[in-house]
């Protein structure tokens, strides 16, 4: 792989991705797309955001994946366009770029991710949504916004672990715990009780065994902050 | 969850309550209506008298008829009976099992594995009737003379050790699938672990509905050594959780959780299945 260009040097570099972005246009089956895609995402390059995202509506489940990797690999640099791409139509596409948002965990992404997260048809929109909301990067934000948006994020999840799919309860609890360790950085530490109260509630209340020992293992972690 | 399901929407945001569905399931004016139902009491697991009393009814419809000729409410109510853990629901289904449709006898089957009743073991071996040999393509037909797949299954879920020979010869079925699935059902009755590795070799096969099939048998018979092959395998994050599910409940059902401590190789398929939210 080749190292990465920096984002204010595109013009030269966009004559190496032409070659990378026609052969997905022209790729004459599934996994030839997917390899196409893989490619390009390799380079790492600003550039081939708009491609990645436009593969994201191409109904390949595999393409799509490797498109996600390349956008999540260029982080921030993905945000703008990933959020504009939620505008458009194409439910598919839609779900993959909340995928690739939870991911890179950029908090311009926390309004879409909170109504995601609890409003979704999408089970797994739901639980991407989860899990990203647990893992913002809160230090991408003002200090003086952090506490009140960790706090939407923590109604979120414990919305959350009420969710009637035992997957998206899951990641709304690994969620809660990912929080819960931000949260005790950010000195926020009042709301640790709240999760506290809320896993030790999905542990003896939840009707997935998986999800009540995804909550005991959260309680633990959480348990050994130092507060 | 049952408080919850008096909340919960529909695909077309309106609200259904216990009694509504059960309404809905016992009228007969509209066939749509009646089939969501069926299927509403099964995911919300409505087990009160009425509603499974009126799935059982259901299984014998004659007013839904698809263009085949099948019974769409019958199967949906199989499968929605197979959700309830009512034994009252066992020998209609068993009764189902002779249903000329091939769709209701599956999910007839599903529901009889799900339900745990040794009664059924006969009505299903019967089905095997005629061995590997038997089990051909119907023409014209997505699917062969009986389904195969969710006999097997159910022979194995309900410890049924009187078919283990039955069974085995269709460890060398052509379709891969129904291999498979006599594999999972030996393992379960035999405890045997070169069945299970016969489903970790399909996890890299290049056709992903055989990945996908092999990695639901090893989850649903909780096979823990399979877990970071799941993981691994090239196939959608959604379903490996699923997989992962089975292995990981199986586990815990055996070392008694949550009375117990969680085990380092429970902590282990929790971590995997972090990786795939």
């Amino acid at each position: 792989m080749k190292d990465s260009p920096s984002v204010d040097q595109p013009s030269s570099v966009n004559e190496d991705l032409a070659p990378l972005i026609r052969a997905i246009e022209e790729a004459d089956s599934k996994g030839a797309m997917v390899a196409a895609v893989g490619r390009l995402a390799a380079q790492r390059h600003p550039d081939a955001i708009p491609t990645l995202i436009r593969v994201l509506g191409y109904n390949n489940p595999g393409a799509a994946v490797a498109a996600v990797d390349g956008l999540v690999a260029l982080g921030e640099a993905s945000v703008p366009a990933l959020l504009e791409e939620l505008d458009g139509y194409n439910y598919g596409a839609r779900a993959w770029a909340i995928r690739a948002l939870s991911l890179i965990g950029d908090p311009r992404a926390l309004d879409i991710l909170l109504d995601t997260a609890t409003g979704d048809f999408a089970l797994s929109v739901r639980r991407a949504a989860a899990k990203g909301l647990g893992h913002l990067n809160w230090d991408l934000l003002p200090p003086e916004q952090v506490s009140a948006a960790q706090v939407q994020s923590l109604q979120a999840l414990i919305q959350g672990t009420e969710d009637p799919e035992w997957v998206v309860r899951y990641a709304a609890v690994a969620g809660l715990q990912a929080l819960a360790l931000a949260i005790c950085e950010a000195l926020h530490r009042e709301y640790i009780a709240t999760i506290q109260e809320q896993l030790q509630r999905v542990v003896q209340q939840d009707d997935s065994l998986a999800v009540q020992a995804r909550a005991r293992l959260a309680l633990i972690a959480v348990q050994a902050l130092p507060l | 969850m049952e408080t919850e399901a008096q909340q919960l929407v529909n695909a077309q945001g309106e609200s259904l309550t216990v009694e509504q569905a059960v309404a809905n399931l016992r009228q007969t004016e509209d066939t749509g209506l009646r089939y969501y139902a069926a299927w509403w009491l099964g995911r919300f697991r409505v087990a009160q008298p009425d509603a499974v009393d009126a799935l059982i009814q259901a299984l014998q419809d004659e007013s839904d008829r698809a263009p085949d000729g099948g019974y769409p409410l019958r199967r949906n109510a199989a499968r929605a009976l197979g959700k309830l853990g009512q034994s009252c629901a066992v020998d209609p289904l068993i009764q189902c099992l002779a249903c000329d449709d091939y769709y209701v006898r599956e999910s007839a089957a599903h529901a009889l594995g799900a339900l745990g009743d040794d009664q059924a073991i006969p009505a299903l071996l019967n089905l095997l009737a005629g061995g590997a040999e038997a089990a051909t393509p119907v023409e014209g037909k997505p699917h062969l003379v009986q389904p195969y797949n969710a006999i097997l299954e159910a022979l194995g879920c309900l410890g049924a050790q009187s078919a283990v020979d039955d069974i085995r010869p269709f460890l060398g079925h052509p379709v891969a699938q129904v291999q498979n699935a006599a594999a999972r059902a030996m393992y379960q009755l035999t405890g045997d672990d070169s069945y299970c590795q016969r489903l970790m070799e399909r996890l890299q096969e290049p056709n992903l509905q055989l990945r996908r099939s092999a990695m639901m048998d090893l989850g649903a018979i909780g096979y823990l050594p399979a877990a970071e092959p799941i993981a691994a395998t090239l196939a959608e994050n959604s379903l490996k959780l699923i997989a992962l599910q089975g292995v990981l409940e199986a586990h815990l059902q055996e070392i008694r959780f949550p009375d117990a401590d969680l085990t380092p190789e429970a902590q282990r398929v929790l971590a995997l299945m972090d990786e795939l939210l």
